[in-house]
């Protein structure tokens, strides 16, 4: 959880560029530095994998219903199911049964569906939540400013995890309770985050410029100086999703996710399979490992995201 | 001193969203003790002992009072004080923490090194490719792989617990190895070591991840700054350059990763001591999150909180006797 140190090159990249055309709009000086970005992302192999990791993922969460074989709670196999012995691979069950007789394919294929979900919409709570913060701080400034960066410290000054399982706690178990926690804990990150760069943005000489021009100050913090410090944001955005699929992961291995344990969802998979280890270890290593690979591509992704956007590593 | 200062506010801004934040819970406290069904009037004499039927102000600043006289409260489920419950446990965490910590400095800054003075070859790409799978790979299920291999699959290592529950040991301090230690137990010292590994190492996965990732990109950037070839241009020898100039100035990011590392490694116990049922105040947490344990959720998180302040300031502090050109005014 700690604070993207590119940050401060990236800002000065973007601003290299709105400065060069100072008439122009940050949206057009935007798009070139994303188009020379997605140039470097295609010549980049660890890109190019998290990019097909992450959309084999997505793919399969939206094509869940006609990949999968079962139901998301269908038990096929429940009467093969003995206390010491549950059947493996076969040709019925690619990947065998779990302990209550579910397919085990099928039940990670509905765990992709429901984990990118939480994944995706935590982060978007946090990015949102943080957005409306960090615009608050940076756009007003002074007490303001002091207040939700205040707010921000005490956020940050416990544990992540501690305190995402503390909001969960409060809501109650469901996986509403853990995006909304994942969401939470996420506000202080992105809210510091985008304040810094807009903070670095507004002593830009094309913020004076445009100011001069005699445009508001309205319009320039929302179509100049936020275009502008996006690229971190996005890069934070990008390397979260991954964070969010292992702690939403972690909360409903701590039993905060809700549902039965026949739940197809890979955190609350890897709990159950807790016991089976001796009996069938595939149960906790195959959740396991999706959850791995998924936040894998994710960071992997947003790395080279980061090192894209960098003028540092640029033309080289 | 104004670092110090700051952290005042901060604790007391802590503690009020600690003690609203148990109030948001569901169901309520009384309700957590006694179970749903709980009549009416029950409920009522189980507020009224705790005082949870006062108003809020007079409740929080009742609270803080108690916590200034080093009154944590009473956990609704053991029955027994906060604080006695927290000091029981904290040696196992804190030697759980401490040995991750010295796997994640220990291993990663030489490999971080090794690696950037290799950077560009096998033994570099090998390295941040793992350091890359470390970030990644959650930390129970890292300690689920660890237990499943090395406890029962090839039973090298213990699966459970902080020492065979046959041993028959004094703790006069409640850091199991160091009773060991002290009382000349070798074997009771051994079997709380054996006990921690597996644990440590899955604790430790991501700091050592990190730890590995900032101190090679940090020697990267040291060996290439000016004042390392006008050193070398001024004749300092390889070896005593790179202990004296590179290392030491690269060793600046490094600490401060360090220090933000302890936030993660107290999280990751909660997860980790659950997996290995390791009894510190991380399953300790853990359990008071099913059982609304209030007293105890409070107590525990506002000294995580403290921990993790305190360790950081020191960290602040500790930059002025590494860098001087950084003293904390």
């Amino acid at each position: 959880m700690t604070t993207d140190p590119s940050a401060q090159s990236l800002v000065n990249a973007t601003a290299g560029e709105a400065t060069g055309s100072p008439g122009s709009s940050g949206r057009d000086a935007g798009a070139s530095i994303w188009r020379v970005a997605a140039r470097r992302l295609r010549r980049n192999p660890g890109a190019v994998l998290g990019g097909v990791i992450v959309l084999v993922f997505v793919l399969v969460a939206l094509l869940a219903p006609v990949l999968a074989a079962y139901g998301p709670e269908a038990l096929p196999g429940r009467t093969e199911i003995r206390p010491t012995y549950i059947p493996g691979p076969s040709a019925e069950y690619p990947l065998g049964l779990d302990r209550y007789g579910g397919d085990l394919l099928s039940k990670l294929i509905w765990g992709a569906r429901a984990s990118l979900l939480i994944g995706v919409l935590s982060t978007l709570l946090g990015l949102l939540g943080g957005a409306l913060l960090g615009l608050l701080a940076g756009a007003f400034g002074g007490w303001v400013d002091s207040a939700t960066m205040r707010l921000v410290d005490l956020m940050l000054s416990v544990p992540s995890l501690l305190l995402a399982v503390s909001i969960a706690a409060v809501i109650g178990q469901s996986s509403t309770a853990v995006i909304i926690a994942i969401g939470v804990v996420q506000v202080p990150i992105f809210a510091r985050l985008l304040r810094g760069t807009m903070l670095s943005q507004r002593g830009q000489d094309y913020v004076l410029a445009a100011r001069s021009l005699g445009l508001s100050r309205r319009t320039v913090t929302m179509s100049h100086v936020l275009p502008n410090s996006l690229g971190p944001v996005i890069v934070q955005a990008t390397l979260m999703l991954a964070t969010a699929v292992i702690e939403a992961a972690a909360l409903s291995f701590l039993g905060l996710g809700g549902g039965s344990p026949t739940t197809p969802e890979w955190g609350r998979m890897l709990t159950a399979a807790q016991n089976e280890l001796e009996v069938a270890a595939r149960l906790a290593l195959l959740p396991g490992a999706c959850i791995a690979v998924t936040a894998l591509g994710f960071t992997l992704f947003g790395e080279a995201l980061r090192e894209a956007l960098d003028p540092k590593t640029r033309k080289r | 001193m104004q670092r110090l200062a700051l952290l005042v506010p901060t604790l007391l801004g802590l503690s009020v969203l600690l003690f609203l934040w148990v109030r948001a819970l569901p169901g309520g406290p009384a309700t957590a003790l006694l179970g749903e069904r709980a009549t009416p009037d029950a409920v009522e004499r189980i507020n009224a002992l705790y005082g949870f039927d006062r108003p809020l102000v007079e409740q929080y600043l009742t609270w803080l009072g108690q916590l200034l006289q080093g009154n944590f409260g009473t956990s609704t489920r053991t029955g027994r004080p906060v604080l006695d419950e927290f000091l029981v446990r904290f040696p196992a965490t804190i030697e759980l923490t401490l040995l991750a910590l010295v796997i994640a400095v220990g291993v990663g800054i030489p490999l971080g090194y090794l690696a950037a003075r290799h950077q560009g070859r096998a033994l570099d790409h090998t390295t941040v490719g793992a350091s890359l799978l470390g970030v990644t790979i959650p930390v129970f299920f890292l300690a689920f792989l660890l237990k499943y291999l090395f406890a029962v699959q090839l039973g090298w290592f213990p699966s459970a617990g902080r020492q065979d529950p046959a041993m028959i040991a004094t703790h006069p301090t409640g850091f199991y190895v160091v009773d060991g230690l002290l009382t000349r137990e070798w074997d009771a010292a051994w079997d709380a070591v054996a006990h921690l590994i597996l644990p440590a190492v899955a604790l430790g996965s991501i700091p050592l991840a990190i730890i590995t990732r900032i101190t090679r990109a940090s020697v990267i950037e040291v060996q290439n700054a000016d004042y390392v070839r006008t050193a070398r241009a001024k004749g300092l020898r390889p070896p005593r350059l790179r202990r004296r100039v590179v290392l030491r100035n690269a060793m600046l990011p490094v600490s401060t990763t360090i220090g933000l590392q302890v936030g993660l490694l107290l999280s990751g116990a909660v997860l980790t001591e659950t997996v290995f049922a390791f009894n510190g105040i991380g399953s300790f947490l853990a359990n008071a999150v099913f059982n609304l344990d209030y007293a105890v959720l409070q107590g525990f998180i506002l000294f995580i909180a403290v921990v993790y302040a305190v360790v950081n300031l020191a960290v602040d502090v500790s930059y002025g006797l590494i860098d001087p050109r950084m003293r904390v005014r």
